[in-house]
This record gives C-alpha cells, sequence and structure tokens, in this order.
C-alpha cells in the first residue's frame, strides 16, 4: 500500500461504523482511514452504502454503531454544522445550493462576514478570488445560482467547501455531470487540494477519474469494505472487487468484444 | 480613476456589462421579461386604483383622507410585514388575525379593567405574540406539524380566548384622552420634520452608495450602473417623496402611527438583506437542506421568523386598538387575516418561499387599504368589498405564479 512516507496517524479513522434503516443494513463494519495530503477513492456499485457513508461523515445521519476519530480523538457528528467546524466539507452529490441566492451568497452561506453588516464587497473579492485560484468560468457572482450551468454548479459547490480551509473534503461524484475539459479541471483540482495537506475523498462510478487521482481506493460493496486497491491495479480487479464476482457482467461484456475483434 | 483593464468581475467577456442609465433600463425590461416582476405589477396596480376611484368619487385622492388611508393602513400592515417573515420560509400564518384581536384584548383588560400601566398591557400583549409564535415554530420543528394546520387550530383558540377575555360586555373602550388613542386618531408629524423626512431616504442611498463605490473601486471591483444610475435613484426617490409629503401636508399630514410602520419596515429590510440572519431566512426559504448542510440551525431560524410574526401581529392589534378607541369582539376578524396575507403577496413576497422583501407589506397593504377605502366611499357595503378583495389577492397569486414559472425557464431563480 502506498502509506509510507506519510505521517502514522490518520486524519480521519472509521472503525466499525454501521448503519441502518429500518430493516435494511445499509452499512455494516465499515473501516476506514483518511491521512493528510492523500486521495482516497471510495467506490462501489449503486447501493454499496457510499453515500450513505458520505452523509454520516457530513452529520446529516448519525451512525448506529461504530466509533469515528478526528485526529485521534473520538468524534459525535450530530450535526452538519459540527462536521463542518471540525474541518470535514462535504461537496453533495445534488450539490446543495440555494438557487434563489446569488453565487457570492451561497459561496457564504452560514458563514457570512461580520453578520451584523454584511461585507458584501470584501465578500464578492475572495470569491473572485477563491474562483480564479480553481480557474473557474463563472461570469458573474451576482447572478442567481439558477442561472448557471452544471459544472459551474460543480464549481461554486467545491469552492464554498474550500472556504473554511478544511482538513478533509469529501466530493461525492464530483465529475458525473461534467464536460471533458471540465472533469480535468476538476481533477486538477482535487490534486491541487490534496497538494495543500488535505485529506480528499472521492466518490465516483468512473473508473479513469479515480485512478487517475487516487492514492488508493477503498472497495465497498453491499454496505461493507471490499478491499483496498491502488491506483496501478487492473481494471478487471476493481470491477471484480466492486460487483462481487470474477465473473460480471463487465467481464462478459469484455469477452464478447474480445471474441468479435478476434473472429 | 478610470476603470483598469480587467476589473476582478469584467474578465469574463461572455457577460453583458451595464454601464450608465440606458443599460440599467434595458436590464431591468430584461429582467421583467423573464418574470422578475420585483414591485413593477403593484405599483402598476395602484396606478390603476387610484384612477378608477378618482373618476368615480375624486375625493378619494383628496389629502385628508389619503392621510386617513394611511392611519388605516399601519395596523394590518404590521401584520403583514410579520407575514412576510413566516412567507419567506414557505410556510404560513394563518391566526395573525386573531393574534391582533387577542392583543388588543389583553390591552384593554391589562390596561382598562385591571388599571396598570399602560406601557406593561403593551409589554404583556407583545409577549403573547412571542409566545404564540414560539409555540407554533415548536410544534413545527418538534412534531413536523405543518404551520398551516397548527395556526389555523391557533386561530380558532384565540378568538376563544379574546371572547373569554372580553367577557359578556364584549368590548372595552380605551380612555379617549389617552396619548394611546391620541396616537392611532390624531397626531400627526410636524410639517418640517414630515419633509426632513422626505429627504432623507435619498441621501442615505446617495451616501451609501457613494462609500460602495469607493470601496469597490479600492478592491478592484466594477460598478455597474456607476455614479448616473445612482443620482437618478436618489433623485427620483426623493422627487416622489417631496411631492407626496407636500400633497398630504395640504390635508392633516403624516400620522406618526404610519411613520412607525414605515420605520419597521426599514428596519426589517435591513435586517433581512444585510445581515447574516436574513440571508438564512432566504436560504431556508430556497432550499432547507442546503441552509442545513451549510450549518445553519433551520430550527432557529424558524422560531424567530414565527415569533416575529406573532409579535408583529400583536403590535398591529395594538395599534388597531388605538385607531378604533376600543377593544372588541370584532378586533382582528372578518378580513383583518386575509388582508395582512394579501398584502404581503400583492407587494411581491412568493407564496413559495425564498423570495420577497419588507417592502411588500407597505406597498401591498396600500394597494389593500386603497381598494377598502375606495369602495367604503362609493358607499359599497363590506359583502362587495369582501369579494373584491378576494378575487385581487386570487389575481396577485395567478401573477406569483405565472412569473414563477417563467422565471424557472428563463434560468432565473
Amino acid at each position: 500500500m502506498a502509506e509510507s512516507g506519510r505521517s502514522a496517524e490518520p486524519i480521519l479513522k472509521l472503525r466499525g461504523v454501521s448503519k441502518q434503516f429500518g430493516a435494511v443494513q445499509a452499512l455494516a463494519d465499515i473501516e476506514l482511514d483518511i491521512h493528510a495530503g492523500e486521495v482516497v477513492a471510495l467506490v462501489g456499485d449503486n447501493g454499496a452504502g457510499k453515500s450513505t457513508l458520505v452523509k454520516i461523515l457530513a452529520g446529516v445521519h448519525q451512525p448506529t454503531a461504530g466509533t469515528i476519530e478526528f485526529m485521534g480523538k473520538p468524534v459525535t457528528l450530530d450535526s452538519p454544522g459540527k462536521a463542518l467546524e471540525m474541518g470535514i466539507a462535504t461537496v453533495f452529490q445534488d450539490l446543495s445550493l440555494c438557487e434563489n441566492l446569488d453565487v457570492v451568497s451561497n459561496l457564504f452561506l452560514g458563514h457570512e462576514l461580520s453578520p451584523w453588516r454584511l461585507d458584501e464587497v470584501q465578500m464578492e473579492v475572495r470569491a473572485w478570488t477563491l474562483l480564479r485560484e480553481l480557474a473557474a468560468r463563472i461570469p458573474s457572482v451576482r447572478e442567481p445560482v439558477a442561472s448557471l450551468s452544471g459544472g459551474q454548479r460543480q464549481t461554486v459547490a467545491i469552492a464554498r467547501s474550500l472556504l473554511l480551509d478544511p482538513k478533509i473534503i469529501m466530493l461525492d461524484e464530483p465529475t458525473a455531470a461534467l464536460g471533458v475539459a471540465q472533469t480535468a479541471e476538476v481533477l486538477n483540482l482535487i490534486e491541487r487540494v490534496r497538494d495543500r495537506g488535505l485529506g480528499v475523498i472521492l466518490i465516483s462510478h468512473n473508473m479513469e477519474d479515480v485512478r487517475a487521482v487516487a492514492d488508493r481506493i477503498v472497495v465497498l460493496r453491499l454496505g461493507r469494505n471490499n478491499g483496498i486497491f491502488t491506483a496501478d491495479s487492473s481494471n478487471a480487479e476493481l470491477v471484480s472487487a466492486i460487483t462481487g464476482a470474477t465473473e460480471n457482467a463487465v467481464s462478459r461484456r469484455q469477452a464478447r468484444k474480445l471474441e468479435e475483434t478476434g473472429a | 480613476m478610470t476603470e483598469p483593464q480587467s476589473a476582478l468581475d469584467r474578465s469574463d467577456s461572455r457577460v453583458r456589462h451595464d454601464e450608465g442609465i440606458g443599460d440599467a433600463i434595458r436590464g431591468f425590461i430584461d429582467r421583467v421579461r423573464s418574470g422578475d416582476l420585483g414591485m413593477l405589477p403593484v405599483i402598476v396596480g395602484l396606478i390603476l386604483i387610484a384612477t378608477v376611484f378618482w373618476s368615480l368619487n375624486p375625493v378619494f385622492l383628496a389629502p385628508n383622507n389619503l392621510a386617513n388611508l394611511l392611519f388605516d393602513a399601519a395596523a394590518v400592515g404590521c401584520i403583514s410585514l410579520g407575514i412576510v417573515c413566516v412567507l419567506m420560509l414557505g410556510e404560513i400564518d394563518l391566526s395573525v388575525g386573531s393574534m391582533s384581536g387577542l392583543a388588543s384584548a389583553i390591552l384593554g383588560v391589562v390596561w382598562v379593567k385591571m388599571g396598570l400601566p399602560v406601557a406593561l398591557a403593551i409589554l404583556v400583549a407583545l409577549a403573547s405574540g412571542a409566545f404564540m409564535g414560539f409555540v407554533y415554530a415548536t410544534l413545527l420543528n418538534r412534531f413536523g406539524m405543518p404551520s398551516f394546520v397548527s395556526t389555523l387550530s391557533g386561530l380558532l383558540a384565540m378568538l376563544g380566548l379574546q371572547l373569554y377575555l372580553l367577557g359578556s360586555t364584549g368590548s372595552i373602550n380605551l380612555p379617549y384622552a389617552s396619548a394611546m388613542v391620541r396616537f392611532g386618531q390624531i397626531h400627526v408629524m410636524p410639517a418640517w420634520f414630515s419633509y426632513l423626512l422626505a429627504v432623507l431616504p435619498g441621501a442615505v442611498i446617495l451616501w451609501l452608495g457613494l462609500d460602495r463605490m469607493r470601496r469597490r473601486r479600492a478592491v478592484n471591483l466594477s460598478n455597474p450602473g456607476g455614479l448616473s444610475v445612482l443620482l437618478a435613484q436618489a433623485g427620483i426617490l426623493t422627487v416622489v417623496l417631496l411631492g407626496a409629503v407636500h400633497y398630504l401636508n395640504q390635508g392633516r399630514g403624516i400620522p406618526w402611527m404610519f411613520g412607525l410602520f414605515v420605520l419597521l419596515v426599514v428596519i426589517m429590510n435591513y435586517a433581512l438583506t444585510r445581515t447574516k440572519w436574513g440571508r438564512a431566512m432566504f436560504a431556508v426559504g430556497g432550499n432547507r437542506e442546503a441552509a442545513r448542510r451549510s450549518g445553519i440551525n433551520v430550527n432557529r431560524i424558524r422560531i424567530s421568523a414565527f415569533m416575529l410574526c406573532s409579535s408583529l401581529a400583536a403590535l398591529g392589534g395594538i395599534l388597531a386598538a388605538s385607531r378604533l378607541a376600543s377593544s372588541s369582539q370584532q378586533a382582528g376578524t372578518g378580513d383583518v387575516n386575509l388582508n395582512a396575507i394579501a398584502a404581503a403577496v400583492i407587494g411581491g413576497t412568493s407564496l413559495f418561499g425564498g423570495r420577497g422583501s419588507a417592502w411588500s407589506a407597505l406597498l401591498g397593504i396600500i394597494v389593500i387599504q386603497s381598494i377598502s377605502n375606495g369602495l367604503t366611499l362609493l358607499n359599497l357595503s363590506s359583502s362587495l368589498r369582501y369579494m373584491i378583495t378576494g378575487a385581487v389577492l386570487a389575481i396577485a397569486v395567478i401573477v406569483d405564479s405565472l412569473a414563477r414559472q417563467s422565471r424557472a425557464s428563463h434560468g432565473r431563480a
């Protein structure tokens, strides 16, 4: 594993985390370590429990069992505000932006400068600076978010998570709605964030993206850990861990393609 | 200092950058076309209403009648200002009428019947409002009880309490010579003071605008519109206000009670647009889950909104009592409830949450009160007045709904 050279103590340590929704066991006995300056990809099929895990770390859901250690201390994340305060920032799949507010308001939502007399000028400057650092292409920060495209909204959501100088940033499917260039931008962005010493949790269905940036790839299957891989493991290995069988829809399709081209 | 080649917010060539008055007007027309109507419907409506009633009975526009209209508008206007707060969250309070009636009953009982100081009576009435708001918010937060239902049951309960407090006599007369009643019926601003107030908004706009321009230039941000638009805004506002004040001063003048209402609107407007609390109000109304995830305490925001709404409703009841010089069983019943809600919606606060402004209470109540006043001048019975007000509310909601659909299709919030 590619952990040598990194500080031994992870920023975030999950042990035996479980989550039940009624009769459904969404997560069972999850173990996960995140170190500073590391991109960990969380992959798995639909219903593997990735989004549930993200929501637990973001303080949206509470785990039914298990411990979460942050910076070496056990913590309970009982509200999104608490997770943010501690330094766990999340970019949700649905982005969680307020469409009726403009970009600046969304970026600073809940953390406005000078609460009794909002400093709009200073907030706008910081918004532009941040968006420039991310090489973002947002035409105007004074338009309501409703008028932005999907990629632009994604950028705003990522920029917002970085505003509070978090220790860990979680990205739930950040490239799903993006074009080629914008995907590359987001991947660059992820690397830039990692180089700043942050831990990054990346959730994606796109194996190409995952392998491009991830230091470790953690596979979930049906709510359980199903192996940890590195970026140089083969696609077949990953897919079989994700689907739980070496013989699966993907391998069958590949075999068929191979036959067709061979014939 | 000239504009640097690339102001921080002007680097993207895809955006049209408005400069000067011509572009500002063009931007306004674009916004209206896409369904961002703002205050336009209400201003058009006001002009229409004034023309119709004036042609039917010229007394409508007489200065003294307008002063009366302002006296009447203040009480329901305050209630409507509270409604703006809950509508902003996409919630509703249907009990504001009863709340105002209960507050006026409390005022009568504590002040006149029990003989305690009037200030204490007002305080008790306001506190009862704050308490009711807290109850509604808690029912919503703890039990997920829709505000529509909880306030409907509150409506009936408070009406009952009001009747109980007033007892068999049915009404309590407030001392006619007291400052409280004179405030509600007679007191108007001295002319010099009203002129001063008329000049103030323009001056403040100009001052704040110049300060903002200076600070933006200092950090390399552009100034859309620039000085010309700012001067035009301040100038037009000052001329309109001076004209209105001058006209009203031909008659009785401007009621202090209306002044109090406008002051509350200005404070609310500041709170909604320039504070963290106001931003949170818009966020919760626009996307509650997103607001929660950005660390906003949604429950606390709801409590603040419902408490403000009920307290302002109580204040409206107190003002209405001082206007009528009595606390009666009829206070707060009839069309008070609907007028307050209609005023907020007509003024441009959306029923769907996340859009609105404190000014909508002011503009909306003037529309509602003009209709009611005009119909009274025509000697029409309240039956007809109810029907017409109902129709106006329906039209306002339809306009809100259509504008919302249009905004969605034009990519605006």
